[in-house]
């Protein structure tokens, strides 16, 4: 234990002579929240209107003004006709809504009226969007009309849905990304910078000196990873700080039980990070492998953007493997549920595994070089 | 092979009742292979203590692999090496406690102090208190660096580096250090005052085996083993090795043309070999007779060569290297 702490005490003096690697792992992955959480946004807003309006009446003017205020599209021309493919095709309206003629004199005698709605479909999640919202406008404009002009007939539908949505009510996408985008950013800081100190050490020549030592495989991982993981910490706490701060990310749970699953989930990634050194014999090895393993498998199968639910039964079974699966649930839990632990301790127990798993391999792989 | 007076293998085995391994370092039969290429075949040969023992070889001769096989690092394929008394097949970490090591990369943390380089190597072979202190500064005395503890590693000069790295590879004072051709690309100056260190040490009853490739620094050492192709070509003091010649005279000609020199000279039936040496040639004759040279002489004249010079040369390290990879080379 006492090398061990040799060799933390050596790592630590070495991570804050190295200024400029202090600075990437305290400071990049902030900047990288900044940048993927104002960029990665699935609400969509001022979607870019055109309306053909041929029917000019204050029915029309109604939806036309339904439209805008619902904050949704902002719009842009009058179209007719002729113009709109133009539009379309140049990019300047997005959607265009074709008020018919006829249409105030068919709602005030009780008779459906078709509204075309041309929707750019070259994205299609935003067209979808589109569409819905779209949709929703025109029922609630048509609900101010009788459909029967018989006044004693009832036109309230029976069944109405009346939904209220829980942890995030006003469906922010930021709230559903942002804790995504911690464990994809505290993966990739951790498993790199870990990644390239023992790589580092055997480009130096150091690593062959420190293994003439009478300093076992074990000490020199623990060792290893106690700083990375100082770090590490700090910095996942920044962003986790930042995104309160800009996001509105809420923490409804336990500070304690936070730090519990993100140090838990550091953890194992910075034994993925040392295991990862061990099998390269060049920092520039090291850094591609570690990217490989951190940056996709939390991207695509941890849940962070593609649920898993929907995934291919193969691909589900890989998601398993993916640490980031486990701590999501148990940030998302903690900070937008306020959960506790009792309800995601199955997901600690396999950070805890994970964790365990990896730094095992790390020393073993090391241990097998070692001699 | 026909006259060859292989110098001395150490001879060694047989009972000894002293407390103690009877040698720093014993090898019997060590050989290491990597696939189908045997990197060190079959060497045998004791270390005494406190003796300096050079490994002189070329390039991929086996010498670092032979090294790394002492200190525990890599596994023989067969034969056995103790090593303070110690198998290193058997027991590799009490190894490491009894050895010093050091590379010619002087494998040092760049970015930490001088101090806190020392501290860290001392953190790993466990000192502390008052050993710690004493070693600290020892390590610091013999790089040279007193008042200079806050200085980076990365800004020390080479010869500098290599007496601190040096200074950490022993700070757990070891019996045995190993230094794998320890003056790589250091200044003649700075060689000198590293050889002055392991003279110090030596003196301190340390066995020192150290490796290089350059023929002036083997000179220094108390015994050589010269390792050619993996196998042990010749072992012994230089004078020992350079008995070698003790019935064959080498003459050194100075010929405007050397090249041409040396095709004649191999058409020679008294000349055994010639090699180049610096703008010179040397030719082994195959006897000691007083009147060779003369009779060398003559030749030249009749062949119609052009040479300044032609004297009778002590035989150098160099020559004895040449000519015992030579022989190996023909044995083999």
């Amino acid at each position: 234990m006492r090398k061990a702490i040799a060799v933390a005490r050596k790592e630590f003096r070495q991570i804050v002579r190295d200024r400029r690697t202090l600075m990437t792992l305290l400071f990049v992955p902030a900047f990288f929240l900044l940048l993927y959480g104002y960029a990665l946004n699935f609400d969509i807003r001022h979607v870019r209107l055109g309306v053909d309006d041929r029917d000019h009446t204050a029915a029309s003017r109604s939806i036309v003004s339904a439209f805008v205020n619902s904050g949704y599209f902002d719009l842009v021309a009058a179209v007719d006709e002729a113009s709109t493919t133009a539009l379309m095709n140049r990019n300047e309206v997005r959607a265009v809504v074709v008020l018919p003629r006829g249409l105030s004199r068919a709602l005030l005698t009780g008779r459906r009226v078709p509204v075309q709605v041309l929707i750019n479909g070259d994205n299609a999640n935003t067209a979808t969007t589109v569409v819905s919202y779209a949709s929703t406008i025109l029922q609630s404009e048509s609900a101010k009309y009788r459909s029967d002009p018989d006044p004693s007939v009832s036109v309230h539908p029976l069944l109405t849905a009346e939904p209220r949505v829980w942890y995030n009510p006003q469906l922010r996408s930021a709230l559903f990304l942002v804790p995504g985008l911690i464990a994809y950013i505290a993966m990739i800081t951790a498993v790199v910078s870990t990644a390239l100190s023992v790589a580092r050490e055997k480009e130096m020549g150091t690593m062959e000196q420190v293994r003439m030592a009478p300093l076992d495989a074990g000490s020199f991982v623990v060792g290893k990873s106690i700083p990375y993981f100082v770090v590490s910490l700090v910095s996942a706490l920044g962003i986790i700080i930042v995104a309160m701060a800009l996001f509105q990310l809420p923490m409804r749970g336990s500070w304690t039980t936070l730090l519990l699953a993100l140090s838990l989930f550091l953890v194992g990634a910075l034994g993925l990070g040392l295991f990862i050194s061990s099998i390269s014999e060049s920092q520039q090895v090291a850094f591609q492998l570690a990217l490989l393993a951190s940056f996709l498998p939390t991207l695509m199968l941890s849940g962070f953007i593609f649920p898993i639910a929907s995934m291919p039964a193969a691909l589900r079974a890989v998601t398993y493997a993916v640490p980031a699966r486990y701590f999501l649930i148990a940030l998302r839990g903690i900070v937008l549920k306020g959960a506790g632990v009792g309800t995601f301790w199955v997901e600690l127990v396999a950070l805890a595994l994970y964790a365990a798993l990896m730094l095992a391999l790390a020393a073993v792989r090391l241990r097998r070089q070692w001699s | 092979m026909t006259n060859g007076v292989r110098p001395m293998t150490a001879a060694s085995g047989g009972a000894d009742l002293r407390v103690g391994p009877p040698h720093a370092i014993s090898v019997r039969d060590l050989t290491r292979r990597f696939g189908g290429f045997v990197a060190v075949d079959r060497l045998t040969f004791d270390v005494r203590h406190g003796e300096i023992f050079g490994f002189l070889g070329s390039n991929g001769a086996g010498k670092s692999t032979t090294i790394r096989m002492l200190c525990g690092l890599l596994v023989p394929t067969s034969g056995t090496a103790l090593v303070d008394g110690v198998d290193v097949m058997q027991d590799p970490e009490a190894v490491k406690r009894r050895i010093g090591y050091m590379s010619q990369r002087f494998s040092l943390y760049e970015q930490l102090t001088v101090d806190q380089n020392i501290r860290f190597f001392a953190g790993i072979y466990g000192l502390r208190g008052a050993a710690l202190e004493r070693r600290r500064r020892f390590a610091i005395e013999i790089a040279g660096l007193d008042g200079r503890e806050r200085t980076r590693a990365a800004d020390l000069a080479g010869g500098w580096r290599q007496r601190l790295a040096l200074g950490c590879a022993i700070l757990h004072e070891p019996a045995i250090v190993f230094l794998d051709e320890p003056t790589g690309g250091v200044d003649p100056i700075s060689r000198r005052q590293f050889w002055q260190l392991i003279d110090r040490l030596s003196a301190s009853g340390v066995t020192v085996l150290v490796t290089t490739h350059y023929l002036d620094e083997a000179e220094h050492c108390h015994r050589l083993a010269i390792i050619h192709a993996g196998k042990l070509a010749a072992l012994g003091s230089t004078d020992d090795l350079k008995r070698v010649f003790s019935d064959r005279a080498i003459v050194e000609i100075q010929a405007p043309n050397p090249v041409e020199a040396m095709r004649t000279l191999d058409r020679l039936d008294d000349v055994e070999k010639t090699s180049l040496f610096g703008t010179a040639v040397h030719a082994v004759l195959k006897s000691a007779r007083p009147d060779a040279v003369d009779a060398l002489r003559r030749e030249l004249v009749a062949a119609a060569i052009p040479a300044q010079a032609v004297t009778l040369v002590q035989p150098s390290l160099e020559d004895v290297f040449l000519d015992v990879v030579d022989r190996q080379g023909a044995r083999a």
